[in-house]
C-alpha cells in the first residue's frame, strides 16, 4: 500500500501530497507518470509525478479535483493509503543542453512541468519559465519553479498577479524582442497548448507538449489513450506522454477527453451524496 | 489404429452428457457464469464413457499433457480428490483450463470415441472442470508435499496463463518464484480479457491463491521495463532465470477513417473496462463504459464473441458481428459462437468495414461496409475474402468494438538487451523449450506466438519450466 505522508491544499481544489513509493521514486525520470487507484472500486487514473525523493522513497503528486477520483483524493489525509500506484510509465523527457529552453505551464500543468524544468536546468540550459492561470489564487508552485528557472514570468488572465494576459502573449513578447529560443515545453489545458504551438510554429521553435488523454491500463494494452500525431494514431501512454506539438491533433484530443462527461457527472454526484474516506476536508471546498 | 483401442462391443452406448447452462434469454442480461458444470451424477456417467485406451491419443492433444485416462478413471472410481491431484501434476490451473480451453480442437478431437465416427468424444474438458471445482470446494487447505527448496529462484514477467503455469511447475520442484505484474490484479488476460460470464474472477483468484499457498511470491503494480529491466532482475536481483510471458497486449486497429471517434473501442479497452474495472457495476464502481444502444463488433474470434456478448449484457438493443468471411471460417470456438447466437448476437458475414462514420461532436454514428465474397484460398488455407465491386452499405450504430487481434507489447523487448525479436515485435524463442537468444531468459505465450489461446500459453509455460529445470539439473 502507498501511504500518504503529507498533504496540503495549494489552491482552490488543488492538492499536493507526498506519497511513499520507493520503487517508483528510484526509477522515475522527468516526464513520466503513474496510474493510481484510490480504493477497490475506484478507477485507474494517470497523474504526472511532480517531484520525487529517491533517497526517502517518496513521490509528490499534485492534482486538481475534477472527477470522482480526484475529489476522493482531496478527502484523503496523511496516514491514508492509496490502493494502487503503478509506474513509472511513459517515455521520459528527452533532456540535453539545447541552449535556451522556455517552459510554459498553465494551471495544474505547472506540476508536471516542474520536473522537466528542473531536468533542463540541471542539464545546463538557460531556462525561462512562463506560468499562467486565470487568477492569482489558481497559480501553483511559483516558488518551486523560480528555484529551477533563470527567469520566471507570470501572467494571469484577470491581471490579479504578474502580467495581465495570457502565457501566449508573454511568449510572443519574448520572441518579438529577439530572444533566441531553442526549445519550448508546454503543459497545461489543451486550448493553452494549442495556442502556444500556434505561436511557436510561426516562429519555428521546436515545441514539446505533454498530453493527458483518457487512459486505462497505461502500458499500451488497451488503446484508450489514442492520439493523432502527424496523421498517425499513437498511444499516449507508451508513445508519449510527450509529443511534437506541431504534429498533434488537438481537436481530436479535446473531443476524446469529453467522451465520458455524462458518466463522470453521474459518478461525481453519487460521490457527493455518499461521503466516504477521511473527512478532514470538505470535497470541492475552497479552503 | 490398432485392435486394442477398439471399444468393447458390449459397452452400453451412453450419450455425451450435456452441461447445465443458464437460460439464454436470462443470461444475456447478467454477468453470471453461462455454463453451470456437471453435478456428481452427470460426471460419473460421463466418466464411464472413457474407453481407457492403452494408447491415449487424447493426451497428445493436450498442450500440457494431462494424464487424461488416469484422472477420468479416478472420477469413475469415485476418487475425485485423487483425480484432482492427478490433474494438477501437469496442470496448475485446471479450473481455468476446464472453462476456456478449446477442448473440441485439442484432447477431445483426438478421442477415439470421436475418431471412429461412433459418436461424440468423451467430455474431457467438462470432467476437468468438475474435478477441479470439486477439489476447490472440498479440499481446501490440502496441499501436495513440496520438495526441499533448491535455492534457485526464477523471476516471471506477467501473471497470465503462461507465467502462472510456469510458476506452478517450478514451485513444485523446489524453485522459488516471484511473479511481476503491471496491473493491480493478477491473471493477465484471464482477468482483463475473459468476461465474468465465461470465467468468473473468483475462479482465477482461487487458482492463484493456491499457487501463493505453495509459496509463489506475487508483486502487482510492478512494471518490468520501467521500474527495473529484465537485466536488472538477473543482475541486481540475482534471479537464476527469467521467464517473459507478457502476452500480446497491443491492440490492432484497421487503420480506417473514423477509428478514433468517440464510441470506438479496441476489444482490449472495452473488455478491460468491463471485466477488470467492473464498468458493468457503474456507478457503484467508478469506471464507466459506453453502454451502446446499437453495437458493431469487427472480428470473428473468441474476443469478438466476448465483446459482443458483453455489449448485450451492458444493455445494447442490437449487437452485430461484422466478419469478412462466412460462418464456417469464424475463428472463435464453436461453443462460444453458439452461445452468442442463442443470446441474440447478429452476424453480418462476408462484410468488411471501410469507414466509421461520425458526427460533429466526435461520436460514431455508423459503419460504412463493403460486401465480400470468397475467392481462392490464401496462405492460411482459408478462402480469401474479395470485395464485391460497388456493393457498399451502412450499419447504423453508436458503439464500435475492434476485435481483430493484438500485436506484441514492445515495453519488455525494447528495454531488454540482446533479446531477439522478429519483424512483428514478438520475442524469438524455441517453441519446444522457450529458450530465447538471451542467456538465462525464457519466453512463452502470446509474446512469442502472437495472439493465441490460453491453453497454448499454458503449454508454453510448462515447456519453459521443464527446460529450465533441465538446465538447472533438476
Amino acid at each position: 500500500m502507498f501511504e500518504i505522508l503529507a498533504k496540503e491544499r495549494i489552491g482552490p481544489g488543488v492538492n499536493r501530497a507526498v506519497i511513499s513509493a520507493p520503487d517508483i521514486a528510484r526509477a522515475h525520470k522527468p516526464g513520466q507518470f503513474i496510474i493510481l487507484r484510490t480504493q477497490e472500486n475506484g478507477e485507474r487514473i494517470p497523474l504526472t509525478v511532480a517531484d520525487k525523493d529517491a533517497e526517502k522513497g517518496t513521490i509528490t503528486l499534485v492534482w486538481q479535483e475534477v472527477g470522482v477520483t480526484t475529489y476522493y483524493m482531496g478527502t484523503m489525509c496523511p496516514g491514508d493509503k492509496l490502493q494502487d500506484l503503478c509506474g513509472p510509465l511513459g517515455k521520459p523527457t528527452h533532456i540535453e543542453k539545447f541552449g535556451t529552453v522556455v517552459g510554459v505551464g498553465g494551471g495544474i500543468g505547472v506540476a508536471p512541468l516542474y520536473p522537466i524544468t528542473k531536468g533542463m536546468h540541471d542539464a545546463g540550459n538557460h531556462v525561462i519559465t512562463i506560468l499562467g492561470a486565470r487568477t492569482e489564487g489558481l497559480l501553483i508552485m511559483t516558488d518551486d519553479m523560480k528555484k529551477v528557472s533563470d527567469e520566471t514570468l507570470i501572467a494571469t488572465d484577470d491581471g490579479s498577479f504578474g502580467i495581465h494576459g495570457f502565457v501566449t502573449q508573454v511568449l510572443q513578447g519574448l520572441i518579438d524582442k529577439g530572444t533566441k529560443i531553442d526549445l519550448c515545453a508546454a503543459i497545461g489545458p489543451v486550448p493553452m497548448m494549442r495556442a502556444v504551438v500556434k505561436v511557436t510554429k510561426a516562429a519555428n521553435i521546436p515545441t514539446v507538449v505533454s498530453l493527458n488523454p483518457i487512459m486505462v491500463d497505461g502500458t499500451g494494452m488497451c488503446g484508450a489513450c489514442r492520439v493523432e500525431v502527424g496523421g498517425k494514431t499513437m498511444f499516449g501512454c507508451v508513445d508519449g506522454p510527450e509529443f511534437d506539438g506541431f504534429e498533434v491533433d488537438f481537436d481530436l484530443l479535446m473531443k476524446r477527453l469529453a467522451m465520458y462527461k455524462g458518466p463522470e457527472l453521474i459518478a461525481l454526484n453519487k460521490f457527493r451524496e455518499t461521503p466516504r474516506g477521511c473527512e478532514c476536508e470538505i470535497p470541492g471546498g475552497t479552503s | 489404429m490398432t485392435e486394442q483401442e477398439q471399444p468393447k462391443p458390449a459397452k452400453p452406448k451412453i450419450p455425451r452428457q450435456k452441461m447445465r447452462e443458464q437460460d439464454p434469454l436470462e443470461r444475456a442480461h447478467n454477468f453470471y457464469e453461462v455454463a453451470l458444470g456437471y453435478d456428481n451424477d452427470l460426471a460419473l456417467l460421463e466418466s464411464s464413457r472413457c474407453l481407457k485406451c492403452k494408447k491415449p491419443y487424447c493426451m497428445a492433444g493436450c498442450p500440457v499433457e494431462v494424464d487424461i485416462p488416469d484422472f477420468i478413471s479416478m472420477v469413475k472410481a469415485g476418487d475425485v480428490l485423487g483425480a484432482s491431484w492427478k490433474l494438477k501434476e501437469k496442470n496448475s490451473l485446471p479450473r481455468i483450463a476446464g472453462r476456456v480451453c478449446p477442448q473440441e480442437s485439442q484432447c477431445e478431437s483426438k478421442c477415439v470415441l470421436n475418431k471412429k465416427g461412433k459418436g461424440e468424444p468423451c467430455a474431457i474438458g467438462r470432467l476437468e472442470r468438475y474435478v477441479a471445482d470439486w477439489a476447490a470446494e472440498h479440499a481446501e487447505g490440502k496441499m501436495p508435499e513440496l520438495p526441499k527448496p533448491t535455492g534457485l529462484k526464477v523471476g516471471v514477467v506477467g501473471s497470465g496463463p503462461a507465467g502462472l503455469t510456469l510458476a506452478g511447475a517450478l514451485i513444485k520442484k523446489g524453485v522459488a518464484v516471484t511473479v511481476f505484474e503491471a496491473l493491480h490484479e493478477l491473471g493477465g488476460v484471464l482477468v482483463y480479457g475473459i468476461p465474468e460470464f465465461r470465467l468468473p474472477k473468483a475462479i482465477v483468484r482461487s487458482e492463484i491463491d493456491e499457487l501463493r499457498q505453495l509459496g509463489v511470491e506475487f508483486k502487482t503494480n510492478w512494471v518490468v521495463g520501467r521500474i527495473e529491466t529484465v537485466d536488472d532482475l538477473l543482475e541486481k536481483r540475482k534471479f537464476d532465470a527469467v521467464f517473459i510471458g507478457t502476452g500480446a497486449g497491443a491492440p490492432l486497429f484497421l487503420r480506417i477513417p473514423g477509428e478514433n471517434l468517440n464510441g470506438v473501442y479496441s476489444a482490449n479497452e472495452y473488455l478491460t473496462r468491463s471485466n477488470l474495472m467492473k464498468a458493468y457495476m457503474f456507478p457503484e464502481w467508478d469506471t464507466p463504459v459506453a453502454k451502446g444502444r446499437r453495437v458493431v463488433v469487427f472480428g470473428g474470434g473468441n474476443v469478438a464473441m466476448d465483446s459482443a456478448r458483453t455489449a448485450l449484457r451492458l444493455g445494447a438493443e442490437e449487437v452485430t458481428i461484422v466478419y469478412r468471411r462466412t460462418m464456417d471460417e469464424l475463428p472463435a470456438r464453436s461453443e462460444e459462437v453458439h452461445h452468442a447466437i442463442e443470446e441474440g448476437v447478429k452476424f453480418q458475414l462476408l462484410t468488411a468495414p471501410q469507414e466509421i462514420l461520425g458526427k460533429e461532436t466526435g461520436w460514431a454514428v455508423g459503419v460504412k461496409c463493403q460486401k465480400m465474397e470468397l475467392g481462392e484460398p490464401d496462405d492460411s488455407g482459408r478462402r480469401r475474402p474479395v470485395p464485391v465491386a460497388g456493393a457498399y452499405f451502412d450499419i447504423e450504430c453508436d458503439t464500435v468494438i475492434v476485435a481483430i487481434g493484438n500485436a506484441a507489447n514492445p515495453l519488455v523487448p525494447s528495454t531488454t538487451k540482446n533479446l531477439e525479436t522478429n519483424k512483428w515485435g514478438n520475442i524469438v524463442a524455441d517453441l519446444e523449450t522457450g529458450k530465447t537468444s538471451k542467456d538465462r531468459v525464457w519466453a512463452g505465450g502470446d509474446i512469442v506466438t502472437g495472439a493465441a489461446t490460453v491453453i497454448l500459453a499454458m503449454g508454453a509455460g510448462r515447456k519453459s519450466a521443464l527446460s529450465m529445470l533441465q538446465t538447472f539439473g533438476i
